[in-house]
């Protein structure tokens, strides 16, 4: 991928299986962002293809992406109407369950708290029920028993059988809930393999920094 | 497309200020015009302090006027403070009662009579640069209007006399003796005179006196025309090249409600649009979910539609208090449309630029305002160089052909409708497409 001279991803190919949970971590500028945009279809790849096709992703972005004016459940409603979900109503009530919402889904969603809005962020994505779900710093604006519950509610999707793939910062939660870990730096692809691979002597960020550093120094 | 304006028609029905100002606002201001045009402006306050003493008379051809009734006549344009000396007037200057006032000089009666130059009124202003301008505007056109009768009265006094010198006879305004003879009887009474006299130095001196007599007299007769031009030397016949003409009240109607139309309809699309970028919705929108372009077009038309109706209503509101014809309503739903469409566009495009709600409403007003009131400026008003700048933004943003349309339809300012919806369908596609190249680089 290509943005004038800079080269943001150099043949970076990437493949996540059903019922994996891939993370997808780096430095600043590593061209994790760039890879989500091409997965969610925000941007189109100079070179390459994706598969499944664009509508099938499932994508939460960082910023919540919903209307504060409308509740959750209207938010719901029209992204399915949107999507062309067969049988929209029933596609709402079965996202407002998994997701939890179902006793606030008549709230206007900015009267909903950060997790609250996070999860009708991702319920949003899930609409389609899509295979593959790509989710940008999912916890950013979590606390602590927010992120633990949105997490049980990804493994849970996992568990049955969707692949997801996030990007974040929080090295913990990637220790902790990913299954393979892909890091990236300056748009190269660095590793791709089991958590436990990367983590040197159980500790996940140490293997990263070592990673880091070595790359550094080849370069 | 049904999805999206369905999702805007909830969140506008939520926004209670907004739903509140749409409806007050075409009732506010249509009360406001009927009102303004209705009722007509109101007289400035002006102090007059009549300095002549009174029962002061002018003479004039003739006739004697009371300087108090001159003053009176002069001033119907302004509700008279009375004011006994001049410092009275100051003081209610000063305390905010009078905007100005007219001082009659003790010695205007002398002054009119002498061959000084003419005779000066002394008037003091207060308040702020357009006060002034009214209330100096209201005294000049008096004072136009009070010298055009000075030189009516002087014109009549001249042509009196010079009808004394012709015609002769008695007690004219130059107190001629009785049965004096005029002038159109001279030269005749020489000529038969002259017939009897032998040749000689005596009839030669007659003749000349004869001559004279007869060019005075051609003489008198033209000066007689020539004083009906004095008082009005140039009068104004309009001609109507095109259409008919625009009362100026019915014109400040569309001039109001194209304003209306046009700040409800950019700040609405250019709110809508930029609350989708604002909400992190339109990313989500546009990867494969909704064409950019039927986001512009759904922005437009909503938009568009509470303009409509704002407008119409206005309309409506206004025709109770200014006849307007309702025989014209097709025209005005044409007028009103394609604006609000070519608006609508306009809000898009600056929605599409914006980030945020706050930025594109500011900017929705930065440049519709300048660009509306500089389509105002008359063609010629201002130099050469700069009325073109001003023709071409005129041009290129959509006020002045939807002026020119409402002008058309609601007064038939024109017989060109057509002309001027062909050229808001143009720059509504225009700024569509300006939209959706600001919605790509956005993305």
């Amino acid at each position: 991928m290509r943005f004038g001279a800079i080269t943001a991803l150099d043949d970076v190919s990437l493949k996540v299986d059903p019922g994996e949970i891939v993370a997808v971590v780096g430095p600043n500028g590593a061209g994790k962002t760039t890879l989500l945009s091409i997965i969610s279809g925000l941007i189109k790849p100079s070179a390459g293809r994706l598969v499944p096709p664009v509508p099938e992703v499932g994508w939460a972005p960082q910023q919540q992406s919903l209307y504060k004016a409308l509740t959750a459940r209207e938010n719901l409603e029209l992204f399915a109407h949107l999507e062309s979900v067969p049988d929209a109503d029933a596609a709402v009530e079965r996202m407002l369950e998994q997701t939890g919402l179902a006793s606030r889904a008549d709230e206007r969603a900015g009267n909903l708290s950060g997790g609250n809005r996070q999860r009708v962020n991702v319920a949003l994505a899930l609409l389609g029920e899509p295979p593959l779900l790509a989710l940008d710093e999912p916890t950013a604006a979590l606390d602590p028993a927010q992120r633990e519950r949105l997490w049980r509610f990804v493994a849970e999707l996992a568990h049955g059988g969707t692949a997801v793939l996030f990007v974040s910062h929080n090295i913990g939660e990637v220790q902790r809930w990913a299954t393979r870990v892909v890091v990236l730096d300056r748009g190269h692809k660095l590793f791709d393999g089991p958590v436990e691979e990367l983590a040197a002597g159980g500790e996940l960020e140490q293997g990263l920094l070592a990673l880091l550093a070595g790359w550094e120094e080849a370069a | 497309m049904r999805w999206l304006l369905r999702k805007d028609l909830l969140i506008l029905r939520r926004s209670r200020l907004l739903l509140a100002l749409l409806v007050l606002y075409p009732v506010a201001i249509a009360l406001l015009i009927g009102f303004a045009i209705s009722r007509g402006p109101s007289k400035p306050h002006v102090a007059v302090v009549d300095e002549t003493p009174p029962g002061q008379t002018v003479h004039l051809g003739g006739r004697e006027v009371q300087v108090s009734s001159y003053a009176k006549g002069l001033l119907a344009g302004v509700t008279e403070i009375p004011a006994a000396t001049r410092q009275q007037a100051q003081a209610a200057i000063e305390s905010g009662r009078a905007l100005a006032a007219v001082v009659i000089p003790a010695d205007i009666v002398a002054r009119i009579g002498s061959v000084n130059g003419p005779t000066g009124l002394e008037v003091l202003y207060n308040g702020n640069a357009i006060e002034q301008s009214i209330v100096r505007a209201q005294i000049e056109a008096a004072i136009a209007k009070a010298n055009v009768e000075f030189s009516r009265q002087i014109q009549g006094a001249a042509a009196g006399a010079s009808r004394e010198l012709l015609e002769g006879g008695e007690h004219g305004p130059l107190g001629a003796p009785a049965n004096m003879i005029g002038l159109n009887r001279i030269p005749s009474v020489l000529r038969e005179n002259i017939k009897g006299l032998p040749a000689g130095r005596g009839r030669r001196e007659l003749e000349r006196v004869e001559a004279f007599a007869t060019f005075a007299k051609q003489s008198i007769s033209e000066t007689g025309k020539v004083l009906s031009t004095i008082g009005q030397p140039l009068k104004i016949r309009t001609v109507l090249l095109h259409g008919r003409r625009t009362p100026l009240d019915t014109f400040a109607v569309a001039v109001a409600v194209a304003i209306s139309l046009m700040f409800v309809c950019v700040l609405q699309a250019a709110g809508g649009l930029a609350l989708e970028r604002e909400e992190n919705a339109l990313e989500r929108l546009l990867r494969g979910l909704v064409r950019a372009r039927d986001v512009i077009a759904e922005k437009t038309i909503l938009a568009a539609g509470c303009a409509f109706a704002v407008a119409f209503a206005m309309l409506a509101g206004i025709s109770a208090f200014v006849p307007l014809e309702w025989s014209r309503v097709g025209q005005w739903i044409l007028a009103l449309a394609f604006g609000a469409l070519a608006f609508g566009a306009v809000g898009t495009a600056i929605g599409a630029l914006a980030r945020e709600v706050r930025a594109a409403t500011l900017l929705a007003f930065i440049l519709t305002l300048p660009l509306a009131l500089l389509a105002l400026v008359p063609e010629g008003a201002v130099s050469g160089a700069l009325n073109a700048v001003i023709a071409v933004l005129s041009f290129l943003f959509p006020f002045k052909a939807a002026l020119e349309a409402l002008d058309t339809a609601v007064n038939g300012a024109s017989p060109a409708l057509w002309v001027s919806l062909l050229h808001l369908a143009v720059l509504a596609a225009a700024f569509s497409v300006l939209a959706a190249l600001g919605l790509r680089r956005a993305r």
